[in-house]
Parts: C-alpha cells; structure tokens; sequence
C-alpha cells in the first residue's frame, strides 16, 4: 500500500515535472532537424516528448540537456544519472529489444551505430537518429546535434560543452607541473587490451599533459603484447578493478616501475564507466585521473 | 618398419619445436631481435628470459596438452570429429570465468574469494565440474553415446548461461571474449611448471591406457572380449581427457582446433597405434600451437592477434590441402 502510494506520488511529480519543461520549452514554428552519423536527415514536427535512448553517453547527453524527464527508455547499461535507473529497459546496445522500444511509443529513438535495430524500427515507423559519440570532439558534436533535435537552443548546447571543456582544463591545470609527461599505460581489459592515444581514454589522459605509453597508430583499443609494456615501463599504471587481479604476478611485470612504486590506480566499475564513455561526464573523468595522477607514490615503494 | 618412422616423426617435431623456441625467444613486441645483442641489457635479457621462453614453452605445453586429450577423446569415441572440449569443459570453464567476473566487485567477501580462486582456478574448477556434470548426465562412462550426447547438452546449457551472464555487463563481455579465443601472453613459468607436471602424468596415464584405445576402435564388443577391464580404463581414460583440457584451458583459454587437428595431422603421415599416436600428437599439437603463438605476437607486432584465430587458421588450411591431396590421388 505505502510502495504503491509512494509510486502514484513519485510519477506524479515526474509527470509534473514534464509538464513544466513543456511549458518552458520555446514554441518552434520550424520543425527540428539534424544529421545524424549515417548522414540521414532526421526531422521532427515538433520536440519530441518520449525519448528512448540505448547508449549510456547518449542518455546522459540527453540529461545534461536537462530533457531527462523526457526519457521514457534506456538500454541496461544506462545507469547515470540516477533517475534513468528506474526507467524501463529496452535490452542492450547489441540485442535491442524491438517490441519493447515499440511498445513505449517513443517520438524519437537515439541509437548506437553499431546497432542492428535501426532499419527495423524505422520499417514500424519510428524516428531514429544514429549517434555515436567515441572521441572529445565527437562528444560535442553529438551535444549539439541532441540539443538540435530535442529543441534545446544552440548556444545553450554550446554553454553546456564549454562547461564541460572548462572543467577538463581545469583538472589539467590542478595537476602539479612535475607530474607532466608521466608514463602512464592504461589497461581496459586483460588480454591485455590497452586504451591508446586515439581512444576517448587516451584522449583525456593527453589533456592531462600525462604521456600514453600506446601511441595513436596502433588504434583506440589494442591488444598488445604484455612484454610490450614491461619495455615500455611506465611510471603510472590505470587499471579497471576487475582486471587488476594478479597483474603485478604477470611474468616480468614485477620490474615495471609503476608496479615498484605501487603506483597502480585501481577503478571501481562505477569509475571505469565514467572514465570509458564519451560524454557528457569527461570533466569528471579528467579529475578521477588527475587525482591518479596527482597521488603520492604509496611509501615504501 | 612403422616405429622407425614414428621415431623420426617424434624426432623431428621436437627439433621443430627447439627451432621455434630459439625463434621464440627472439621475436618480440618489436620484431624479430638478435638474442646475442639482448644478452648486454639486463631489462631486456629478462624479457627474453621472464617473458619469451616461459610463453613459448607454455604455447608448446598447451598445446601438447591439447593435442593429447584430442588424441584421446578420438580414440575413446571412437570419432574422428571429437575435441578435446566435447565433455563440456569449454563451456564450464567460460561460464567459471564469467560467473568470478561477476562477483568481483559484488562484496568484500567475493571478491576475496575470487583473487584467491584467479581466474586460472576458476577456469579449471569450471572444467572439471562440467565434465562431472556431464558423467552424472550420462550416468557413469559406459555408453558412448550417451556420453557425447550429455557432453553436448552441457556444453550448450552452460554456454547458454554464460552468455546470459556476460551480456548484463559490458565489461565482463570484452573479458569473457578474450578468453575465449585464447592468450597465451601471459603464460610465465609457474604456470609452465603447472601445464609441464600435468602432461607428464597425463602422458604417462595415456601411454599406459593406449591397449584400451586401440581395442576400443575394433568395436566395443571386441574390447570387451578381449578381456580388459574397460569401465575402469574408460573412467581414466575420461580422467585423463579431463585434466588435460582443464590444465590447457585454465591458462591460456579456450583455444580452437588445436586438439582436433593435431591427431589428424599425424595420422596423416603416420598409421601406428595408440601408444605412439597419443605422445605423437602431443608433440604435433604442442608445435601447432607454438607456431601460431610466434605468428600471433610477429604479425602485426606490438600488437598481437587472437592465438585461437591462428590456430583454427593454420590448422584448417593445412587439413584442408591434406584432403584435397589425398581426394585427387583417389581419382587419378
């Protein structure tokens, strides 16, 4: 009775809650319009009301945006900002549940583009826009094309990228000036695949003036020979918790300086999912590796 | 006649394989390299050393274990098709991994356990359940049959979970992925010593079963006639398929065709019995593996390539020109 009621008042107050952002929105006499990654011009009558969104970055753009209240589905990865967790989920980026994105009627689907879904759900009607943020510039691309379809005003997309781009430099500017050009290898998963400069990671680790021991030529994500990185020794290693297990018993790996001094940053998956997803949470992925960066080899090392 | 030459045979699949290990020891993430010149630098004389020959070596372990149980799961099914993994140990090995990669993380407890299991421990213990699982399914090790098919079922139920598992997280997805086309990098010289104690025994066991194989491929009845005391043997035999696999899989994950292919490719040079053919296709297995692994890591150096992709790469098209040989001879 209590849960039930405590949910009629909950969806209640999100329901008014749409209806001020309604209200607030600006009246466009032009239909929206934007371009998405496959080159389709998407275009919508009016801003759309019901989104679903199936890559984590691209409903936390949505949310930035300040339309989360306009999400009616996300993908099961979704789970920033907290609010998305309680809404339904339409499967995953790889096995997209088609009849459940159907049955919530939505007025505009964002998708990966890497997904099967997108002929399907337009063959049953639906407006699909492919977006798929990887890179820094492509985070505030996506922004503004987002900002564009849901109605959000440029310059207010604008504002939220500059926000973002300043909390980055800012992180870079925090870190002190000796800690400039670390070694740094950073580990995505066992195998081991690395994150290179190219990958969104690397990316951020370069505005952090921190060197990538994973030049750019060997693409975003490589899966490197292990001796590869006891050469290239580096002084500082980033690692996601799960796979850190037993890396400093990988054989030679003892004699790595970052293992020495104990200079192994460990994420919790939490952090591993701000630091891996190209959007709007950058600034606080920059600060989560600056603070790596920044930390005190443990004493004894 | 047929022993001088499965002497030769053994003779120069071990020569191969030192050639590949002094080759081994040379190509790195940079290149092939002069091992003479390594020798000066400390650093990098212990990643010839600490790194190169233990994986090598382990490549060259694995795959004899492989190459073995292949040999082994052949002549106990009396199926030319039969793999190393047919009792379900692929599976229960990948949905170990999957399952300790989920608990990691999910409290102190689990995760304890998990870094004290590894992800070696986990995998074999998942090899080693699911082949139990699989003896419990078909009640015992009597019926051929019943086996393969109980092998089969368990292999695709538990797959079936691990799939189910590893899509609910991105993360453990990508791991469970390169676990499953296999790694042989960061094989080091425990895990060798491991692999090395296991295949002396399995050897050993095989050596000592090889009359059952051999009476086995003259039919059941035959076998029993001959006065054998099969269940028992057969329940090694299981045993020793069991281990073998579970020791390969536990450190380098699930790598293909390795365990079908080796005892085709000695067949192919060789008819002889099972007491040669079991060590035989160790030695092929072993130098399969180990060449694949040397193409792995050189390639597209420093950057490696999955060493089950080779693998099934190499071995298929060698067996494939081996059949396409042997079926022109036949209409000539």
């Amino acid at each position: 009775m209590m849960r039930d009621a405590m949910h009629s008042l909950t969806r209640l107050v999100r329901r008014a809650a749409a209806l001020c952002a309604l209200a607030v929105l600006p009246v466009h006499a032009a239909p929206l319009q934007a371009t998405d990654d496959l080159g389709t011009v998407v275009r919508l009558a009016a801003p759309p009301q019901r989104i679903v969104a199936t890559l984590p970055s691209l409903t936390e753009t949505v949310c930035e945006l300040g339309a989360c209240g306009r999400l009616v589905g996300v993908d099961r990865y979704s789970n920033w900002p907290a609010q998305v967790r309680a809404l339904p989920q339409v499967g995953g980026g790889l096995d997209p549940n088609v009849e459940a994105i159907v049955a919530l009627k939505p007025d505009l689907v964002l998708v990966a583009q890497s997904s099967r879904v997108v002929e399907r759900l337009q063959g049953l009607g639906l407006t699909v826009a492919v977006l798929e943020p990887k890179t820094h510039a492509d985070v505030q691309r996506v922004m503004r094309r987002v900002a564009d379809l849901l109605g959000v005003a440029g310059a207010e997309a604008d504002a939220v990228w500059r926000r973002i781009d300043a909390a980055v430099e800012a992180a870079a500017q925090s870190l002190p000036l000796e800690r400039r050009g670390t070694r740094v290898y950073i580990e995505v998963n066992t195998g081991p695949y690395a994150a290179g400069q190219s990958s969104f990671i690397g990316e951020t680790l370069t505005r952090l003036h921190a060197r990538n021991i994973v030049p750019a030529e060997l693409g975003p994500f490589p899966k490197l020979n292990p001796e590869y990185v006891v050469r290239a020794n580096p002084a500082l290693i980033m690692v996601g918790a799960r796979s850190a297990a037993g890396l400093e018993q990988r054989p030679g790996w003892a004699g790595i300086e970052a293992v020495k001094t104990g200079r192994v940053c460990r994420f919790t998956a939490e952090q591993s999912d701000v630091l891996v997803r190209p959007g709007p949470r950058m600034a606080e992925a920059a600060r989560l590796m600056a603070g790596c960066l920044a930390r005190p080899a443990p004493s004894g090392g | 006649m047929h022993a001088a030459r499965a002497h030769w045979l053994a003779l120069w699949l071990l020569l191969a394989a030192a050639g590949l290990l002094l080759l081994g020891a040379a190509i790195g993430s940079t290149g092939v390299e002069r091992l003479w010149q390594m020798q000066a630098d400390p650093t990098a004389w212990q990643i010839v050393w600490d790194i190169r020959v233990p994986r090598t070596l382990g490549a060259w372990l694995a795959g004899a274990l492989l190459g073995l149980a292949g040999a082994v799961a052949q002549g106990l099914f009396r199926n030319p098709l039969a793999d190393p993994y047919l009792l379900g140990s692929a599976s229960g090995a990948s949905l170990a991994v999957a399952l300790a990669l989920t608990a990691f993380g999910v409290s102190p407890g689990a995760t304890h356990w998990v870094v004290r299991l590894g992800m070696t421990g986990a995998a074999f213990t998942g090899a080693v359940l699911a082949v139990l699982l699989t003896l419990t399914l078909a009640r015992g090790v009597q019926q051929t049959l019943r086996l393969l098919l109980a092998g089969v079922i368990v292999g695709v139920v538990l797959g079936a979970l691990k799939d189910l598992i590893t899509i609910a997280s991105a993360d453990v997805l990508q791991a469970i992925t390169a676990f499953m086309l296999g790694s042989t990098g960061l094989v080091g010289w425990s895990a060798g010593a491991v692999m090395a104690a296991t295949l002396a025994v399995c050897l050993l066991a095989a050596w000592m079963l090889a009359p059952v194989l051999d009476s086995l491929a003259l039919g059941e009845a035959t076998a029993a006639s001959l006065g054998l005391p099969l269940p028992a043997m057969r329940a090694a035999l299981v045993a020793v398929l069991a281990l073998a696999t579970g020791a390969a899989v536990a450190q380098t994950g699930l790598i293909a065709f390795v365990g079908l292919a080796a005892p085709h490719l000695v067949r192919s040079i060789l008819k002889t019995t099972h007491a040669r053919l079991v060590p035989l296709s160790a030695l092929m297995g072993g130098l399969l593996l180990m060449a694949a692994d040397l193409l792995a890591r050189w390639l597209i150096a420093p950057q490696e390539l999955p060493v089950g992709v080779l693998t099934a790469v190499l071995g298929g098209s060698y067996l494939l020109w081996l059949m396409h040989r042997r079926g022109r001879g036949r209409v000539a």
